[in-house]
C-alpha cells in the first residue's frame, strides 16, 4: 500500500502581526493527496490557494499544523527536489534565453549535457516555442512566458507538480491543448498534481478531485471526487456526468461565497 | 536607421555651434586669453598646421627647423630639447595641396599632453581596477554574511558622503608624491563606495519569486549567488562603473594638483596655468575631458556586450 503523497494536518497560516493587519489565510486545513491524484483547488480570489500551495512546497511555514510529503517533512521533500512549481507569475530569469530558462533546474540537478539538450528540446516542442529558444523573456508575450515556466517545471519530471493558475494567461485553444498534454504527462509518469485554477470547466476536466475553498479565513468547504472515466479527451466534455459535476462544483463555490457573505453580515 | 543617425548628428551639430559661438564671443568682446582662450588657440596647441615651402605664417617669433627636405615651424616657446626630440619622432601626414605639400605637425604640446594623459590614465585605470575589485569583493562578502551587512552599511553610507578627495594630500604623503600609487589609492577609495553600494543593491534586491524558484529546486547558496544574484547585480554594477569612470579621472587629476611628477596631467595643467600658458592648460583639460568620455563609452560598450538580454538595448 503506497502512503499518501501529501498529508496536511490542521494547517493554519496567519499573516501579519497585530490584530489590525492580521490575515487568516488558512484555517484548519486537513488534506490528504494520494499518489497519482490530480487535485484542483478552486475558490474566490484571496482565499488562500497560493498560500496552500506554498505551504506544501515548503516556501512558507504554516503558523501551526504540519505537512508530511512523501513520508517526510516538506523541507526534506524540497531538498530532495520533489517539487516542480509553476508560479502564478512566470518568474523567468531576464538574463537567460528561453532555452536556458527551461534548462535552469536541469543545470541545478546535474543532468548530463546531452540529456539537458534533449529534454529542453522536447519541452520547447511541447509548449510550441522551439522557434523562440534563443529569445529573451522580454521578447515574449505574457502567455508565451507562462509556457516557458510550464516547460521549466515539467523538464525534470518532479514527483509533485504544484501549479498556480498555469494556464490563466493563455488563449482557449492553447489552454485546451496544454490541458491534454498535461494529462498525458501526468498519466505517463508517477506525478501527483496540485493545480490552482479559476475555471470550473478546467478543474472538472483535469482532476480526480476538486477542492473548493472559501475566503477569510481560508477553509476547505467541499471536496468533490471527479469520477469521469480516464483517459479524458474531447469526448469527456460532452459526457452528461461532466455537466453534473460542473454544476456540483459551481454550487459548492456559490455556497462557499454565500457563507462568506453570511458570516460577514453579523460582524 | 535615420533615427540613430540623427542621435549622433544632433549632439555633434550642437557641439560645433557652441564652439563657433565661443570663438565669436571671445573675439567680439575681446576677452583676455587668461580668462578664456579661443577654441582655435586651444586646438592650435594640439595640432599645428605647418605650411611647407617657406610661407610659414604661424607666429612671428617662430623658430624654423629643417629636417631632411621638409620645413617645420615651431611656435612660441622656442626649441627645447624635449620638443626637438618630439620633432624627430613626429609622424607626418602630407596633403598634396597645389604645387607644394602641407605637413601636419603633431604639435609641440600634443606630445607632452598625450604623454601626461597616458600617465594619468594609468593611475585612473589602476585605481578603478583596485576599487572595483574591492567594492565587488566586499559586496559579495556582505551578501553571504547578512550580519556584517547590517553592521557595515551605515558606515558605507556615511563614508559615501565624505569628500574623499580631501584625503589626497594625505595619500601623497603616505605613498610618496611621485609614486603613481598615491593617486591610485585616492581613486580606489573614491570609487569603492559607489561600486560597493550599487553591486550590493543588485545582489540583495532579488525578486522574491525568483528566490523561491531557486529554493524550490533546493539550490545551494553558492548556486543562488552565481545563477541569480550575480546576474541580477550586473546592471547595477555597470551603473556603479559609469559613476566610477567619471570619478576616476577626477580623482587622479585632482590628486596630482596636490603634487606629482612632472609628467602627470594634473601637474601639467597647474604648471601651464602658473606660467600663463592658458591655451595649453585648456588643451590639457580638453584632452582630460575626452579621456573621461572615452572611459564612459568603453563602459557603455562593455555593458552592451555583457548584458545583451537587457531590455534597454531593445533593437
Ligand atoms: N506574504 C504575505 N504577507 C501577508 N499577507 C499575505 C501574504 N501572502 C498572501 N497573503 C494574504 O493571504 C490571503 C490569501 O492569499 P493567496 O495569495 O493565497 O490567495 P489566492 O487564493 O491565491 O488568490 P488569487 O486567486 O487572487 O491568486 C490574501 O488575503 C493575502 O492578502
Ligand atoms: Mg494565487
Amino acid at each position: 500500500m503506497t502512503e499518501p503523497v501529501v498529508v496536511l494536518e490542521n494547517v493554519d497560516k496567519i499573516f501579519g502581526e497585530g490584530a489590525a493587519d492580521q490575515v487568516h489565510a488558512l484555517k484548519e486545513i486537513n488534506l490528504q493527496i494520494e499518489q497519482n491524484d490530480f487535485i484542483s483547488l478552486i475558490g474566490p480570489s484571496g482565499c488562500g490557494k497560493s498560500t496552500l500551495l506554498r505551504v506544501v512546497g515548503d516556501l512558507i511555514q504554516p503558523s501551526s499544523g504540519g505537512a508530511v510529503i512523501n513520508g517526510k517533512s516538506a523541507r526534506q521533500a524540497r531538498l530532495d527536489q520533489d517539487y516542480g512549481i509553476v508560479f502564478q507569475a512566470a518568474t523567468l530569469y531576464d538574463w537567460r534565453t528561453v532555452a536556458k530558462n527551461v534548462q535552469l533546474p536541469l543545470e541545478l540537478m546535474q543532468f548530463s549535457r546531452s540529456e539537458k539538450d534533449r529534454r529542453t528540446q522536447a519541452m520547447l516542442e511541447l509548449v510550441e516555442l522551439t522557434d523562440f529558444a534563443a529569445h529573451y523573456p522580454w521578447q515574449l508575450s505574457g502567455g508565451m512566458q507562462q509556457r516557458v515556466a510550464i516547460a521549466r517545471a515539467l523538464s525534470f519530471e518532479p514527483s509533485i507538480l504544484l501549479m498556480d493558475e498555469p494556464f490563466g494567461a493563455l488563449d482557449e485553444m492553447t489552454r485546451e491543448r496544454l490541458n491534454l498534454e498535461l494529462l498525458n504527462i501526468w498519466r505517463k509518469t508517477d506525478t501527483t498534481v496540485l493545480f490552482v485554477t479559476h475555471s470550473i470547466t478546467e478543474a472538472v476536466f483535469l482532476s480526480t478531485r476538486v477542492i473548493v475553498m472559501s475566503a477569510r479565513p481560508g477553509r476547505i468547504t467541499a471536496d468533490i471526487a471527479i469520477d469521469l472515466p480516464q483517459p479524458r479527451n474531447s469526448e469527456t466534455r460532452s459526457n452528461v456526468r461532466f455537466f453534473e459535476l460542473e454544476t456540483e462544483v459551481r454550487n459548492a463555490l456559490r455556497i462557499s461565497e454565500g457563507g462568506q457573505a453570511a458570516s460577514r453580515a453579523p460582524a | 536607421m535615420s533615427e540613430s543617425r540623427q542621435r549622433i548628428w544632433a549632439p555633434v551639430l550642437i557641439l560645433v555651434a557652441l564652439v563657433i559661438l565661443w570663438e565669436t564671443l571671445v573675439t567680439a568682446f575681446n576677452i583676455q586669453q587668461f580668462l578664456l582662450p579661443k577654441p582655435s588657440a586651444i586646438l592650435g596647441n594640439l595640432a599645428q598646421v605647418v605650411v611647407h615651402g617657406g610661407t610659414a605664417s604661424t607666429g612671428e617669433s617662430a623658430a624654423e627647423l629643417s629636417l631632411g627636405n621638409r620645413f617645420f615651424v615651431v611656435l612660441p616657446g622656442g626649441l627645447t630639447p624635449e620638443i626637438e626630440e618630439n620633432l624627430q619622432n613626429a609622424r607626418w601626414v602630407e596633403f598634396p595641396f597645389g604645387a607644394r605639400s602641407v605637413s601636419v605637425v603633431r604639435g609641440s604640446n600634443l606630445t607632452p599632453i598625450l604623454a601626461a594623459s597616458w600617465f594619468t590614465l594609468k593611475e585612473a585605470l589602476g585605481g578603478m581596477a583596485m576599487g572595483t575589485l574591492a567594492g565587488v569583493a566586499v559586496a559579495l562578502a556582505t551578501t553571504r554574511w547578512t550580519a556584517s551587512r547590517e553592521a557595515l552599511l551605515p558606515f558605507a553610507i556615511a563614508a559615501n558622503s565624505m569628500p574623499i578627495i580631501a584625503f589626497a594630500p594625505i595619500m601623497n604623503n603616505w605613498f610618496g608624491i611621485d609614486n603613481p600609487f598615491s593617486k591610485m589609492a585616492i581613486v580606489t577609495v573614491m570609487i569603492f563606495f559607489p561600486i560597493m553600494i550599487n553591486t550590493l543593491r543588485g545582489l540583495i534586491s532579488v525578486d522574491s519569486r525568483s528566490l523561491e524558484l531557486m529554493r524550490s529546486y533546493a539550490a545551494s547558496d553558492t548556486e543562488i549567488l552565481f545563477k541569480l544574484r550575480i546576474p541580477n547585480a550586473l546592471p547595477s554594477l555597470f551603473s556603479g562603473l559609469k559613476v566610477a569612470g567619471a570619478l576616476a579621472m577626477i580623482g587622479a587629476i585632482v590628486g596630482e594638483y596636490f603634487g606629482g611628477p612632472r609628467i602627470a596631467l594634473g601637474v601639467f595643467i597647474t604648471q601651464e596655468a602658473a606660467l600663463f600658458r592658458f591655451a595649453s592648460a585648456w588643451a590639457a583639460i580638453i584632452v582630460a575631458c575626452l579621456i573621461g568620455i572615452t572611459i564612459y563609452l568603453v563602459i557603455l560598450l562593455a555593458e552592451r556586450l555583457a548584458l545583451p538580454w537587457h531590455p534597454t538595448f531593445r533593437a
